[in-house]
């Protein structure tokens, strides 16, 4: 019936030996989670207070903050965008709830209004990348600017000092066992939970992975593109916006000059945590295992008592071999 | 108009213009139910312009289009799509990361029932697999796994996925725009393949292609396109490829009375 040679059962390019190792450590998060282990590993050895509840508990709460910046940026990166507005808009939300309770506010409206703004500076990169077609890169640098600047304006160049127990209840301490855990790594992690649901388990997830992945292919199918970045987009400036309220918990201080260096920790995470900054790919327990890893080399260094300096420069190459190993199995599925 | 078969799709004297250049010159087209039907023409003989009548994507300018007899209108391709017309592009549809049951159903995910899918939205993964394995064996289209990445395939293999789910979700009839272009001798050969299992389970197809040898293979009737108009609708058991290729080019005059132009 057929003249056309019929194919052989299975088409499957064969991947061994190197190919496959580097497939592997490729997949999130795989290869993050050794270096994670590793580094645990190595302080556990050469010091003996790393492994104390006390202090696991200090390298979380010191992550909350850039692990719950980094949620937002890994949505952002998966459409194939990036963010480098997110820290700035987690201040502007520390300054408007800071400011507004001194000035006698209440304090959960505060909150809320924080977040809300936070959350409609999303909608507007969300409109400019989705809808004017910008570059993420750009429209960010630029709301980098502009919200930075708006905050300064808020602040009047003061910082204000955090006394409301609301606003600083995400830094509030439990015990678990003997470990001190803050609602704020309670709240971060629960976030992490959530974000592995929607982008695992529903339609949207799957979406934003496509879009990231092919949007050509994404709009032919008839996926809402322009829709769902926006939603993207918004989604993580609501993240943001929580994540101002885990910096008040962290330090209760709304300083217009904080987290000048979050946006980029953010990327870095999302990087470390193995999500490709082409998009379409990537794991949202990567860029936990990112945070930490970033975390943990900061606080073993210094129980070493290591120049600080060195976590830098260990960072620095942490994040070129984690994008130099996306690049490497891109080209070996091409 | 009284065919053996009953017509699933029908266009009668199609007009479409750009400017001073007339595209489509009063097009007729018909499809029966159950066959493949190739269009085929020169560069600029209209084909494209008519496939984009077909699936929605533009409006003619006069005469109209009729599904199952009933005349209609597309507002757009996914409105073409709402009424059970599936289009396959060149371009490969897929979105390489993802296993092959996600691209199956991408745009169109299945959700748990009850609560957990009205309230958690959450996919019914498992139903998704075993219904795109299902599909895949009826449609007899060989593949490594459900679960692997759609870049882990061929191009044939990943260009069957964008095939399969036309086949999949089409009730009326499906589009290929130049489904092989892109792909080599063998790779083809499994699009074609899959082109006459979707027609074996009784759906038709619309094949626009500029290779006669695939035409001949799988085509039950082909339509000729030559300026705007349709010069022939032949079968090509009664035309060998050397014909169709004079009707196109005109060296041959159509079976198709052609008014002056």
């Amino acid at each position: 019936m057929s003249t056309t040679i019929s194919a052989p059962p299975s088409d499957v390019k064969p991947k061994r030996g190197f190919g496959s190792i580097l497939q592997t450590l490729a997949r999130p998060p795989i290869g993050s989670l050794i270096v994670l282990i590793a580094f645990c590993v190595i302080f556990s050895i050469v010091t003996n207070t790393f492994l104390a509840p006390s202090n696991l508990s200090l390298v979380v709460q010191q992550s909350v903050i850039v692990g719950t910046l980094a949620i937002g940026e890994t949505l952002v990166i998966l459409t194939a965008g990036i963010d480098l507005a997110n820290g700035s808009i987690a201040v502007l939300g520390t300054i408007i709830a800071g400011r507004l309770v001194n000035d006698g506010y209440d304090a959960l409206g505060c909150l809320v209004l924080a977040i809300v703004v936070c959350t409609l500076v999303g909608v507007v990169s969300g409109t400019l990348v989705s809808r004017l077609k910008l570059p993420p890169f750009i429209v960010t640098l630029g709301l980098l600017g502009i919200v930075t600047a708006a905050t300064r304006l808020i602040s009047q160049g003061g910082a204000f000092p955090v006394t409301d127990d609301l606003l600083s209840w995400t830094g509030n301490v439990f015990t678990l066992g003997t470990t001190p855990v803050t609602y704020g790594m309670v709240i971060m992690l629960g976030l992490y939970a959530l974000i592995w649901y929607i982008l695992t388990q529903t339609a949207w997830g799957r979406q934003v992975y496509a879009i990231g992945n092919s949007p050509s292919a994404a709009r032919l199918v008839g996926i809402p593109v322009g829709r769902r970045i926006l939603s993207v987009y918004t989604f993580a400036a609501l993240l943001y916006g929580l994540g101002a309220w885990l910096a008040l918990g962290r330090i209760p201080n709304a300083d217009p000059n904080a987290l000048q260096t979050a946006n980029l920790d953010s990327i870095t995470a999302v990087v470390i945590g193995g999500t490709s900054l082409f998009g379409g790919r990537g794991n949202i327990w990567g860029t936990l295992i990112g945070t930490l890893i970033v975390g943990v080399l900061r606080n073993g260094l210094t129980l070493v008592g290591i120049d600080p300096l060195w976590q830098d420069l260990v960072t620095g190459v942490l994040v070129i071999a984690a994008v130099a190993l996306d690049q490497l199995s891109r080209w070996r599925r091409m | 108009m009284t065919a053996m078969t009953s017509l699933i799709m029908e266009t009668r004297g199609i007009v479409k213009r750009y400017g001073h250049v007339t595209a489509l010159g009063g097009v007729d087209f018909e499809l029966r139910d159950g066959e493949v039907l190739a269009v085929i023409g020169d560069n600029g003989a209209g084909k494209s312009t008519l496939v984009k009548v077909l699936s929605g994507a533009i409006n003619p300018d006069e005469g109209e289009v009729l599904l199952d007899g009933q005349a209609i209108h597309f507002s757009s391709p996914l409105d073409a799509r709402i009424r059970g017309i599936e289009t396959v592009y060149q371009e490969l549809a897929v979105a390489p990361a993802l296993d092959i049951a996600s691209n199956l159903y991408l745009g169109r995910e299945l959700r748990r029932a009850g609560p957990l899918g009205r309230w958690l939205r959450m996919l019914d993964k498992p139903k998704m697999k075993r219904e795109a394995q299902r599909h895949m064996d009826e449609l007899k289209f060989r593949l490594p796994g459900i679960t692997h990445a759609v870049e882990d395939l061929s191009g044939g293999q990943r260009q069957g996925v964008a095939v399969a789910r036309a086949a999949v979700f089409a009730r009326k009839l499906v589009i290929m725009d130049e489904p092989t272009a892109a792909l080599g001798v063998r790779e083809t050969g499994q699009v074609l393949d899959l082109i006459k299992a979707i027609r074996d389970r009784g759906l038709p197809v619309i094949l626009i292609s500029h290779n006669m040898p695939n035409v001949f293979e799988v085509a039950d009737r082909i339509h000729v396109m030559r300026l705007g108009r349709r010069v022939a609708l032949t079968d090509p058991k009664s035309h060998s490829m050397a014909d169709v290729v004079a009707i196109m080019t005109g060296a041959m005059p159509g079976t198709d009375p052609v008014p002056e132009a």
